[in-house]
């Protein structure tokens, strides 16, 4: 336990040199999202399932927010640590063991993925986005959802040599996802046989649940699932982070 | 605190260690001499604990490496050959989250940052990030960090390549201070020079096997002779004349550009060049170095 806080704790106290950087597309990007889409678009359109698109859109954007963030810092950060900065070669050195450090990039990754989550929320409550008290539970949701895109992407990023392969999950894995996954338009519009790509995609799930929390409906899932189907993604990555991570720092 | 018996390390068909036997004892500074590929580096990863011995026997601090690696490693220091510190934290965030690693309390993780910053003169930089540092400030910020846990056993990889002469002697005069308080060092090193100034002890490695061992001095009175002769011969090839100086010293290598001849009295060997009618464009007699016993062993140059 204490190394993965001691590997918590360097990942904090780069992100407080840094933070700065990630203001734009941490804080203000969303909102301006939710700003043009929410509401420019979302003038043209009576609504969704009876609610206002701004009202509609808003967990989503907070959950692909998430969604994006934490597949984001666990590209370059992890692969830089394997090849530039040789970060987990230091670490290695020592009495860390290869689990902490991924168990402490994990939880800075919920800790960033809360803190957008609740700065998001208190902009959309202001534009009476927020429709019910189950809104406490979309924080967690965000970092569950952060964890399991976060540890799958982590060992990703541990096993190739070269970050051209990035550029492809963002092309053919992030960017879909984004775009197909509930968060603009609901997946029901999909034809489909294409259905089915959505529901395996980790941020539909999480879109689901945030949104059956802030407008205070049910889930199309039992909630459950929505959240075993999160966690699954989350142990198996942990578990491919775990591997790919001793294949590079043993021989 | 480091044995070894019969120690291979084989990555495929390579075998980068070759079976070699070692002992360092307490206090001691000891030294892996020998040119990049010798395997000083895989036998130095063994020994802290990151890469798993093929075959042979290894200790470390009376521990097993492949069963109590985080517990060796708690009370090893490490500098490695390539700089890994973080280039965005300042020099003393370095330190500090290096120090939480050890799970060392972060007050007391502050004290001894800035103790260590004091020991390798960087307390001035204190607050700056690492990325502007110069290579030889990096290197001993390397050093304070590996310090961070008073290591009973400190693991210097090449510590001085890549660095100007001012900075190496600098770095240099902190080992010696180390030394002085009783840490054990051991360094791999292809610098003949730095082996002499550093280390008590030290083997010279190629091709994954031990070829000498002994103090600097040992080494060179053993394998070498006092005194060599450097001699140079204009456009000549050095080689050509192996066989006209033949019987002059106890031994005549010719190098691509030089001939070293190897003689206890170096002058009295220069006059019988000399006497027999040789003009060399130029004589310099030295003493013996480590670079000589390894070019005796190996017939090869360390540094090519």
């Amino acid at each position: 336990m204490d190394g993965t806080l001691a590997v918590f704790n360097r990942a904090i106290v780069s992100y407080r040199r840094l933070w700065q950087a990630s203001v734009f597309s941490s804080f203000i990007l969303p909102v301006l999202f939710v700003l043009s889409i929410g509401i420019g678009v979302g003038g043209y359109i009576s609504g969704v399932d009876g609610v206002s698109y701004l009202d509609w859109i808003v967990p989503g954007v907070l959950a692909s927010t998430a969604f994006q963030m934490a597949v984001g810092e666990s590209t370059f950060p992890v692969l830089g640590d394997f090849k530039w900065v040789r970060g987990y070669h230091a670490m290695r050195a020592t009495p860390v063991r290869i689990a902490d450090m991924i168990a402490g990039y994990q939880l800075y990754i919920m800790f960033r993925v809360l803190i957008a989550a609740v700065v998001f929320l208190g902009v959309s409550a202001l534009f009476g986005a927020i429709h019910s008290p189950w809104v406490v539970f979309t924080p967690f949701v965000c970092a569950l959802l952060g964890v399991a895109v976060s540890a799958p992407t982590s060992a990703f990023a541990a096993t190739i040599e070269n970050d051209s392969y990035f550029a492809l999950l963002f092309r053919f894995l992030v960017i879909p996802s984004t775009l197909f996954a509930g968060v603009f338009f609901p997946v029901s519009q999909l034809p489909e046989l294409l259905r089915p790509l959505a529901y395996a995609s980790p941020l539909w799930h999480a879109v689901e649940l945030c949104r059956a929390a802030t407008l205070g409906v049910a889930p199309p899932w039992p909630a459950a699932a929505h959240v075993a189907y999160l966690l699954a993604w989350a142990g198996l990555g942990y578990l491919l982070a775990l591997r790919a991570f001793r294949r590079r720092l043993s021989d | 605190m480091i044995y070894a018996r019969g120690l291979v390390k084989r990555f495929g068909d390579f075998t980068a260690v070759d079976g070699i036997d070692l002992e360092v004892a307490p206090g001691e500074a000891f030294g892996f001499l020998g040119p990049n590929g010798a395997g000083k580096s895989s036998t130095m990863r063994m020994i802290g604990c990151v890469s798993t011995p093929t075959a042979g026997e290894l200790r470390i601090l009376g521990m097993d490496p492949v069963r109590e690696g985080p517990a060796i490693r708690a009370r090893l220091g490490v500098c490695p050959q390539t700089d890994n510190l973080d280039p965005d934290l300042t020099v003393f965030e370095n330190l500090t989250t290096y120090a939480r690693y050890f799970g060392i309390p972060r007050a007391e993780g502050r004290r001894r940052a800035a103790e260590l910053l004091e020991f390798v003169q960087l307390t001035e930089k204190s607050g700056s990030t690492v990325d502007p540092l110069s290579g030889g400030m990096k290197r001993r910020l390397s050093i304070a960090r590996a310090m961070i846990n008073e290591p009973d056993l400190v693991l210097l990889d090449e510590p001085t390549t890549g660095l100007d002469p001012q900075a190496r002697h600098l770095l240099w005069e902190r080992l010696f201070r180390l030394k002085q308080r009783g840490v054990t060092l051991v360094l791999t090193t292809h610098y003949m020079d730095e082996a002499e100034q550093l280390c008590d002890r030290l083997v010279v490695m190629d091709a994954g096997k031990i070829v000498a061992d002994g103090s600097p001095r040992h080494l060179i009175e053993t394998y070498s002779t006092r005194e060599v002769v450097e001699l140079r011969f204009g456009d000549d090839a050095p080689a050509t004349y192996v066989e006209k100086l033949a019987g002059i010293g106890e031994r005549l290598d010719p190098l691509p550009d030089r001939l070293l001849l190897y003689s206890a009295d170096g002058d009295a060997a220069v006059n019988e060049v000399h006497r027999r009618g040789f003009t060399p464009s130029s004589v310099l007699v030295r003493r013996s170095t480590l670079e000589d016993v390894f070019l005796i062993l190996t017939g090869r140059t360390l540094v090519d």
